[in-house]
């Protein structure tokens, strides 16, 4: 049992500087109640990542993490064999056929690790989008019976099934196939009330008022057709950055000296600067 | 899972597909599942399990929320319905729309998660969103509520109320707060107008209309003011995905087909047998691509949003020339400079840009005068993008111009956002040009991301 409602992760996560909403909450919690997998999506920066450590914080669980990129396979992912040291064992005994294919030469990566491991384990699969269509497919089997089948070692099956987070951007579409396997929780920005929050769970020495007045320029900042827009991340740069410059207000010309934190193209600078009449830095 | 609860999942699990959300089988079972893990007493939780288990994409969230507020209402309007209203029978008080704007004017203020929020919303459709209609019947609408209120007609004070004094960035900031909280407002009303009407009248009844079709779905011609900002918002988002998958195709292509020659002449160095395969380069090619597109009004916010897609995208491209046109035609290009920001260059180009002289579309002419003027622009390495509804007043078409310019192009598209069905009528010359280059419909976002795709 990994928690017991959706206020018990709410109060959980909140406990390790996570903020949760109704959506979160349940979908955290349905996740652990139901044993499936879950698919946070969302924009770059929302706490998707996050989330994930923030679940294996609060319930003192390993994390492991199989981060996802172009050309990642399943040597990288599930397991390969230690060919090298297999090699080595060969040329110093030449009668070593039988056991170069043992628990000593098994490289375990994430996925594997994951399965064998018997304590508690959140399995961050990172940026799934990032991965070759072809890695879905391993990790689509792998999430439906928590079992790998390793041909000279026999089949290995979870005892103790992982909490599984993929995380993704969306910058391709997953397949339908995987997304039926998983429950699907899309993270985009927060209301401002909820960003305060976020801000001053993550920058506690933060001046409430100078937390509102940031939430709501980065909401406004969002209604601007930006190239990027900014995301939680940057709003909580934002505030550090104050913060390191001493700063308790928010003025206008510290916004405008200050928009290159959350502002990351030039032409969003100048489009911002425009729309809330600052002084050009 | 008690049986009425069974009865409405399973109607609502229907209801959801019949709106185009593909539940599967296995899918409409975890739902149910979660259902008896939570506490069904909790509505929000109960829309978000539904919501985990069942919406696998963000565009479906906007129609899966109107359809669970109908089948899982937050309150249930008591009593036997109110007789037919008479309207004369209880006038609106001079003073009674002042007080109920005022109250509205502080919950614009404040947090519009709050109950009160939701529930001042409900009550005001009561108050004035009744409409009696034919029969001894009675209708629901959301007009006549925010008629009464006018919850734009507050913004000035609100901000007078809100600011020591006006401009800058705290009136920005509170701008943003208020428009927010209006269209919570509003669509606080529509949802509990389309409560009611389900309640009077059945929900299958009003399923049906209450689903907006996902952003990327709507109708170019048809989009409102607010969707289309919603829509430009959209464009770095979506040139980004199309750039990762193109530049993936590119990198698959150019793991290109065995080149035989090559391989048997590597596998002299391994006594012939071929261990390496040689693999022929694919060449990666970028297309030129020249745009020629109609701006004016009936068009507009297609040609405008196609415009902003392709410069977004212009990586894509080894170059990348533009041209709009009403009745003449002028090169648009030089707005649309890299590190520019677009939405600029669309405003300046509508504003400078010498592209109209009486004002009506006239495709005859300008392709005669693009072929006077810019002949050099297309040559056999260009695709020619010609964007418009080919509505071109009765003028003449002036296909030889057309003709040449296609012949000159190594390709050439037009993309039309007229519906099919539409091409042809009236003063529409759709046949006529496509028979020169072919014509595909283009409504919408989707469909224009799927022709972008294949052209890059
Ligand atoms: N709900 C939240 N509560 C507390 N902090 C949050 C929350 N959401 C986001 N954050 C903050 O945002 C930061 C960025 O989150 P994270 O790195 O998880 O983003 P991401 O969605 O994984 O982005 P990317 O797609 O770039 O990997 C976190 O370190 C945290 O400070
Ligand atoms: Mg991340």
């Amino acid at each position: 049992m990994w928690f017991a409602s959706p206020d018990e992760v709410r109060g959980r996560l909140a406990a390790v500087d996570y903020l949760a909403d109704d959506g979160i909450a349940t979908s955290v919690f349905l996740a652990g109640a139901l044993g499936k997998p879950l698919l946070a999506e969302g924009p770059a920066g929302v706490g998707k990542t996050q989330l994930a450590k923030a679940v294996a914080q609060a319930t003192g669980a390993r994390l492991i993490r199989l981060q996802c990129y172009e050309g990642l396979d399943e040597a990288r992912a599930l397991y390969e064999w230690n060919y090298k040291k297999q090699l080595l064992r060969i040329q110093a005994d030449g009668e070593a056929w039988e056991d170069i294919f043992s628990e000593e030469f098994l490289l375990e990566r994430p996925l594997l690790k994951a399965i064998r491991s018997d304590e508690p384990t959140v399995l961050l699969i990172d940026e799934t989008d990032k991965a070759d269509v072809e890695v879905e497919g391993l990790l689509l089997e792998i999430l439906s019976d928590f079992q790998v089948t390793i041909p000279e070692l026999g089949t290995i099956t979870a005892t103790r099934r992982p909490y599984v987070v993929l995380t993704s951007n969306a910058t391709r579409e997953l397949s339908e196939a995987l997304k039926r396997r998983c429950l699907y929780l899309h993270l985009g920005y927060p209301t401002p009330e909820r960003e305060r929050d976020i801000v001053l769970a993550q920058v506690p020495e933060l001046p409430g008022l100078l937390a509102e007045r940031l939430a709501r320029t980065v909401a406004t900042l969002r209604g601007l057709e930006l190239k990027k827009s900014p995301s939680i991340a940057e709003t909580v740069d934002w505030a550090r950055t104050l913060l390191a410059l001493g700063r308790t207000d928010l003025d206008e010309g510290v916004m405008a000296a200050t928009l290159g934190v959350v502002l990351k193209h030039d032409s969003d600078q100048s489009r911002a600067a425009k729309e809330l009449g600052l002084p050009r830095p | 899972m008690s049986e009425p609860l069974l009865d409405r999942h399973v109607a609502f699990v229907g209801a959801l597909r019949e709106a185009g959300l593909p539940v599967s089988l296995a899918e409409g079972l975890d739902a149910a599942r979660a259902l008896t893990v939570i506490d069904l007493a909790e509505r929000e939780t109960l829309r978000e399990a539904y919501a985990a288990t069942l919406v696998k994409r963000a565009q479906h969230r906007p129609g899966f929320d109107a359809l669970f507020d109908l089948w899982f209402p937050p309150v249930i309007s008591d009593g036997p319905p109110e007789p037919a209203p008479d309207h004369a029978a209880r006038p609106v008080l001079p003073n009674e729309t002042a007080e109920l704007r005022d109250r509205l004017a502080e919950l614009l203020m404040g947090d519009p998660d709050d109950p009160a929020f939701r529930a001042f919303a409900r009550s005001m459709v009561g108050r004035f969103g009744r409409v009696p209609a034919a029969g001894n019947r009675q209708s629901w609408f959301s007009y006549p509520v925010l008629r009464a209120l006018s919850p734009q007609t507050l913004i000035a004070r609100l901000l007078d109320a809100m600011l020591a004094e006006r401009g800058g960035v705290p009136e920005a900031l509170a701008r943003t707060q208020i428009s927010r909280n209006i269209r919570k407002f509003e669509e606080a009303v529509v949802s509990d107008v389309r409560r009611r009407i389900a309640e009077d009248s059945g929900i299958e009844k009003i399923a049906r209309t209450s689903v907006p079709p996902p952003i990327d779905r709507v109708d170019f011609l048809r989009l409102t003011r607010d969707e289309l900002a919603r829509l430009r918002r959209e464009v770095h988002p979506l040139a980004r995905r199309l750039a990762t998958r193109l530049t993936a195709r590119r990198k698959q292509g150019r793991r290109g087909r065995l080149d035989v020659r090559r391989t048997v002449r590597a596998s002299l160095s391994t006594g012939g047998v071929p261990l390496t395969p040689r693999l022929r380069p694919r060449r990666p090619h970028r297309p030129e691509l020249v745009i020629l597109c109609d701006a004016s009004g009936s068009v507009a916010a297609f040609s405008h949003f196609t415009l902003l897609l392709t410069f977004a995208l212009r990586e894509q491209f080894t170059k990348v020339r533009a041209f709009a046109f009403v009745d003449t035609v002028d090169e648009i290009t030089a707005y649309f400079r890299p590190g520019v920001d677009v939405l600029d260059a669309v405003t300046r180009m509508t504003e400078e840009a010498d592209i109209a002289r009486f004002g009506r579309t006239d495709y005859g002419h300008v392709f005669t005068r693009f072929a006077e003027r810019y002949a050099d622009a297309i040559g056999p390495r260009t695709s020619l993008l010609i964007l418009g509804d080919a509505r071109s007043n009765y003028q003449a078409p002036a296909l030889d111009a057309l003709r040449r310019l296609a012949g000159e192009a190594r390709h050439a598209y037009w993309l039309n956002p007229e519906p099919r069905p539409q091409w042809d009528t009236g003063d529409s010359l759709a046949s006529a040009y496509a028979a020169i280059v072919p014509m595909y419909e283009c409504r919408n976002v989707a469909q224009l991301a799927a022709f972008v795709e294949d052209l890059a």
